[in-house]
């Protein structure tokens, strides 16, 4: 045995973090980055709450079904709020995949292979933060659709935010992870809005579907916004759950997701 | 906490054997040796797209080799990453720009399970006045001693750098290097890259010079430096003596190549006299040797020459 070594010697018995480096402090700064980006404020939580005020709020009295606003039925106000919810949500989940894309390009993602960090605990912290901005943006809208009049039961308002949030969050993510590892660099984040908001108009966020004429209505069921939409807004009209927004949903959910793994593997592999 | 376990401790820090790796036609890598043991500073000197960043890339695991294995301290280049046993500074690692320097900090400590505290490192590297700053309106100088102090996070037993101190001015250099003697002295293996003999010269303990994917020569850093110093006398002289002219105060080594002769000397004038004066040699000229002309005489010539040039 040689003599025992200073006590500040570099050690070489080291621990490996447990959950592949996952941490809150890594979350609390993606968050804030997140609320320090003046331009992803403006999409995610300005933007959506501008529209329902301009949309919405003139369409507080007018009723969304047969039901009278007066006896418990919705307005189109409320219609608005939910979709507009539900627009700062994916946009706020398609940036995680735009900030995989830039970090990539920018070097970042090399830098950390340089530490204990799994990728894909990597990916989940971003997804994470990513789907915290969007209930935020989820918050907001509703608390200006209460401010301006919007009256629902407590049902309405949980079922239509927590399914609005989580179905937009979901499918939406992986759509963005998706084309932030197929497209490099700041392309990916412009790509996915412009994506977002077509999808949007065609999918009937911003009116409803109903009132478009029949042949844009079968385009309209086969968009990614329209399954999740519908099952969103489902609490406010009473609807019972239609097969085809389930199928709609779950399909291109798992067409994104499959593409996603697809891409986040070819990335792995070139590093 | 500071548990000393002698199996690591004598155990070599890198064992690279037959590395190589090729990009498109291009042997970047050609099949290299490399044992480093633990506490060495080594420099790797060669000019650029000599493969030292490759190499580098490999025994990081950024890169897989193509043929020939790596360990750093008996573990794989990720694991030994994942225990915090090896960190980096690299001329490509990218930072991300809206963060603060001390944010970038606790980022990269967070993702460790055992590390230096973050005042510390700051003050190592010299930017604990701009902590608060956002990484994108800091200097290239002050960004690359932000990795430098994220490479320090981790207390690695292994510390790698690739041209650590370009970017830099004087005051930064020498902060830097301050820096890493101290670490030294605590028993860090330091492996840094450079195409500066000067820096290899006053930092290192040992100069692994590569040139065209091939470790062309490797030793002290004295024995290396008498390859660089000195100058080359060049001469037309048919019929030459070599023996006559190895024999000159000085002369360390004498070529031919057909009439025309070099000589690697210590005191050119002496041989340059010794020419105009007692034999029929023309057309003579005095270079200074510099490492390019190192460079290129051990990779014109075979590995087994160049190692024998050492010995």
């Amino acid at each position: 045995m040689t003599t025992a070594p200073p006590a500040d010697r570099v050690t070489l018995d080291r621990r490996v973090p447990p959950f592949g480096g996952f941490n809150l402090t890594y979350l609390r700064i993606e968050l804030l980055r997140k609320l320090r980006n003046r331009r992803t404020l403006i999409f995610t939580i300005i933007f959506p709450i501008a529209l329902y005020v301009i949309i919405g709020v003139p369409q507080v009295d007018t009723p969304l079904t047969a039901t009278p606003i007066a006896q418990g039925g919705p307005s189109v106000a409320a219609y608005i709020m939910v979709s507009m919810a539900m627009y700062g949500a994916m946009m706020s989940a398609t940036q995680t995949g735009a900030a995989v894309g830039v970090e990539r390009a920018q070097g970042w993602s090399r830098q950390l292979r340089l530490t204990p960090l799994n990728p894909l605990v990597n990916v989940i912290i971003k997804m994470i933060a990513g789907l915290l901005l969007g209930l935020f943006a989820v918050l907001a809208t509703f608390a200006a659709g209460a401010l301006s009049g919007v009256q629902l039961s407590a049902v309405q308002w949980i079922g239509t935010g927590l399914s609005g949030w989580i179905l937009a969050g979901a499918v939406f993510t992986a759509l963005g992870l998706m084309v932030g590892y197929l497209v490099p660099g700041e392309n990916a984040a412009q790509i996915t809005s412009l994506a977002i908001v077509l999808l949007a108009f065609i999918g009937g966020l911003f009116y409803p579907v109903s009132t478009m004429p029949d042949f844009m209505q079968s385009i309209a069921a086969f968009t990614p916004v329209y399954g999740i939409s519908q099952i969103a807004r489902a609490p406010l009209t009473g609807d019972t759950l239609d097969l085809l927004w389930v199928v709609n949903a779950v399909g291109w959910l798992a067409l994104f997701v499959a593409g996603t793994v697809w891409a986040f593997r070819r990335d792995t592999q070139r590093v | 906490m500071d548990t000393f376990t002698p199996s690591r401790e004598d155990a070599v820090a890198v064992a690279a054997t037959g590395l190589a790796k090729s990009f498109g036609g291009v042997r970047a890598v050609d099949g290299i040796d490399l044992h480093i043991r633990q506490g060495e500073i080594v420099a790797f000197l060669g000019p650029n797209g000599a493969g030292k960043t490759s190499t580098i890339d490999m025994l990081l695991g950024l890169t897989s080799p193509d043929a020939g294995t790596v360990q750093v301290f008996g573990e794989s280049p990720r694991a030994a990453i994942s225990h915090g046993l090896v960190s980096a500074v690299l001329q490509t690692g990218g930072l991300l720009k809206d963060i603060t320097v001390r944010e970038t900090l606790d980022l990269t400590a967070s993702l460790f399970a055992d590390t230096r505290p973050v005042a510390e490192v700051l003050q190592r590297a010299g930017i604990t006045e701009i902590a608060d700053r956002r990484v994108g309106v800091c200097s290239g100088g002050q960004q690359q001693r932000l990795r430098f102090a994220m490479a320090l996070l981790s207390d690695p037993g292994l510390l790698i750098l690739d041209e650590p101190t370009t970017g830099m001015d004087v005051e930064g250099r020498r902060s830097f290097w301050n820096a890493i003697r101290a670490d030294a002295a605590r028993g860090r293996t330091v492996l840094f890259a450079t195409h500066y003999l000067e820096e290899a010269d006053e930092y290192a303990d040992r100069i692994v010079l590569m040139a065209r994917g091939r470790i062309v020569a490797d030793g002290t850093t004295t024995k290396i430096k008498n390859l660089v110093s000195g100058r080359i006398v060049h001469a037309t002289l048919p019929g030459a003596d070599p023996v006559a002219i190895a024999a000159l105060p000085g002369v360390d080594d004498v070529e031919a190549k057909g009439d025309r002769i070099a000589v690697h000397t210590r005191d050119s004038d002496a041989v340059a006299r010794f020419l105009l004066t007692q034999t029929a040699a023309h057309d003579i000229e005095i270079a200074a040797q510099n490492l390019e002309s190192v460079f290129l005489a051990l990779t014109s010539t075979s590995a087994s020459a160049s190692e024998g040039a050492l010995s």
